[in-house]
């Protein structure tokens, strides 16, 4: 339970994908909040007005699926790091994940690398496809996988070695 | 003795901000800290914070605390800074003795606002004295402040946020995290700080505790138990863990030492984190000229303790004759911002804290 | 150990301080406080407890707790956790409550 341990069940963490997986065809942000706290940058860096909080900044974000484009600005933006793009494409039978990552050494594009779900649980071996580490980003790293479809809602990061 | 118009004793963001407004509005400020960098504790926040824009979310505290000491930076005609100078006391005529290397000096002031912030909480385990048992502070000093590795094996002792953002802070330090140990059945803090350090492989146990400490000269392995639900270990659960650094996360306690050697009404609030001062709704404490910000009137976060630092520097400027353009506006505003940052789930304590000193929030 | 690479700060490297401690010359950089340069340096015994001679080391490095003190330059009770690392200060465990 997410309360005892920090790691959301997937009866949770399922709520937050769209319903029809056809939608997740273009990006989508994945937004994994689920406490109210004050805090609301995911909702003013959207520059598509996708992500709604209001006046009171401890309402949950609410996301329109229909106005996000996936850029990823929110992503890198959270500070509790709460929010991943994710993507199926159903010809190559690939997920995709964008996610923020702010550790060094960065991974590298093309390597192979770790895929783990939010128990830091190994799940599977996925293709860095690119590293977005833009200075407007402020050190907050954005990693683009790619893995096998069947991980999308499972995976949650990659596998950091200390 | 020189007498100032406005000593704001600690320069973190609750001190740093209450100078920023009075300064704008052209008083002098002395702000005096007894580190050598000002900022207080946001010298070590690596992390991006919360709150709204108007309290710097999404940036992190060291860029928070450059925007802070720029700003007062903008008036140095009108600011005197005295750095690496210790406040030792506090007296009932508003006089302040300093210490600063080896000088002894004293200042009065007309107006005094403290905001000397907290100290860490500890908690009694056997061999709880040993080198390597850190406050969890401390080791976010000694990393992000100093560039000091801490050890290389830690075990974390709290579920709050200090304890689970040094987590994190200390995984990209190089440093392996063992586990993080919670008492209570619940983690403490947010959701979403402890989701980060779960999926990075640090493993939070609740109802969890550390019973002893071990090692001859300094830590070198942690015993480790389950709590039952009156919060009492259960033998047979012990198991030991390899690590050489033990981080103290159990909360703060306001510093409010020389509240009470002025004479100022100090009061027993579990919730606010200890003995805070008896504050008024204007951030006055009950000596006239004395007012209190920060976590030194109840443990918070940052976010609102700048706000309460520009609310009590517009205070005191009225206070001192100053008129300021739009300050009942701009007050008016501060304590919406307060008011949203204090509505969640996550701030009851604080304001059940706030209803038992009679404040208005 | 120090930090040489780090995701969000910049270390960069420092001018090196020479300190004498208990007889021998560490090194710490320009920056350091006297404990964080010890340390660094591996040693995390500061002084002892005054009744029951147990090591003693920081514990809220900021001043706060006076778990750090130390004789430095011969003079007891020092805030090692906050008190900046000089070019040659001479610094040694406290036994006791240091004569003044």
């Amino acid at each position: 339970m997410i309360e005892k341990n920090g790691i959301a069940a997937i009866e949770l963490y399922k709520q937050e994908f769209p319903e029809d997986e056809n939608t997740l065809l273009n990006p989508k942000a994945i937004i994994e909040c689920y406490k109210e706290i004050p805090c609301n940058p995911c909702e003013t860096s959207c520059p598509f007005d996708a992500i709604h909080i209001g006046e009171d900044i401890n309402a949950r974000p609410r996301i329109d699926f229909d106005k996000c484009t996936g850029c990823g600005i929110c992503a890198y933006r959270c500070p509790g790091l709460a929010i991943s793009i994710r993507a199926l494409d159903k010809k190559s039978g690939k997920a995709e994940m964008k996610f923020p990552y702010e550790f060094i050494p960065r991974p590298t594009k093309g390597q192979m690398i770790n895929i783990v779900d939010r128990g830091g649980q190994k799940l599977t071996q996925g293709k860095v496809l690119n590293v977005i580490d833009k200075p407007r980003q402020n050190k907050t790293a954005l990693i683009h996988v790619e893995m096998d479809k069947k991980y999308l809602y499972d995976a949650a990061t990659v596998e950091v070695i200390i | 003795m020189q007498e100032k118009e406005v000593i704001i004793v600690g320069a973190g963001p609750a001190g740093l901000m209450a100078a920023y407004k009075i300064l704008e509005a052209g008083a002098k400020v002395t702000i005096i800290d007894r580190n050598r960098n000002l900022g207080g504790q946001l010298i070590k926040q690596t992390h991006k914070f919360f709150g709204s824009e108007k309290q710097y979310a999404s940036k992190r505290g060291i860029d928070i605390m450059n925007i802070l000491i720029d700003n007062i930076k903008a008036y140095e005609n009108h600011l005197e800074i005295l750095n690496e100078t210790s406040v030792v006391g506090m007296y009932k005529d508003k006089v302040i003795a300093c210490l600063k290397g080896d000088t002894f000096f004293k200042l009065k002031g007309k107006t005094i606002i403290v905001a000397t912030g907290a100290s860490e909480k500890s908690i009694p385990f056997e061999n709880n004295d040993l080198p390597g048992v850190y406050a969890a502070g401390a080791v976010q000093t000694l990393m992000n402040e100093y560039g000091v590795k801490p050890g290389d094996k830690v075990l974390m002792v709290g579920s709050g946020n200090i304890g689970l953002i040094v987590s994190y802070q200390l995984l990209q330090a190089g440093v392996k995290v063992e586990a993080l140990v919670e008492a209570a059945p619940k983690i403490s803090g947010y959701l979403v700080h402890a989701s980060k350090i779960q999926r990075l492989g640090v493993d939070i146990k609740t109802s969890t505790s550390i019973k002893k400490a071990i090692g001859k000269d300094s830590v070198e392995k942690v015993e480790i138990w389950d709590l039952d639900p009156t919060w009492q270990g259960i033998e047979g659960s012990e198991q030991t863990l390899d690590v050489d650094t033990v981080c103290i996360s159990v909360g703060l306690a306001p510093l409010t030492e020389l509240m009470q050697q002025l004479g100022a009404d100090v009061r027993y609030i579990k919730e606010l984190g200890g003995n805070v001062p008896v504050i008024d709704a204007r951030y006055q404490t009950t000596v006239k000229g004395v007012y209190a910000c920060g976590d030194v009137v109840g443990i918070e976060e940052a976010s609102s303790a700048m706000v309460e630092g520009k609310i009590t520097g517009l205070n005191a400027l009225e206070d001192l004759g100053y008129t300021v353009k739009d300050s009942r506006k701009a007050l008016k505003a501060y304590y919406e911002e307060l008011k949203f940052l204090r509505e969640g789930p996550h701030a009851s304590k604080v304001r059940s804290g706030y209803l038992k000193r009679g404040m208005l929030t | 150990m120090r930090i040489k690479k780090h995701p969000i700060l910049d270390f960069e490297s420092k001018e090196k301080v020479s300190f004498r401690f208990n007889g021998k010359t560490l090194h710490g950089v320009k920056g350091d406080t006297i404990a964080s340069a010890l340390h660094e340096n591996g040693i995390k015994q500061l002084s002892e407890s005054i009744h029951l001679k147990r090591p003693r080391g920081f514990y809220c490095a900021i001043g706060n707790c006076a778990s750090c003190n130390m004789v430095v330059d011969g003079k007891p009770n020092v805030r090692t956790c906050i008190t900046p690392l000089k070019e040659g200060m001479i610094v040694e465990n406290q036994v006791g409550k240091g004569k003044v």
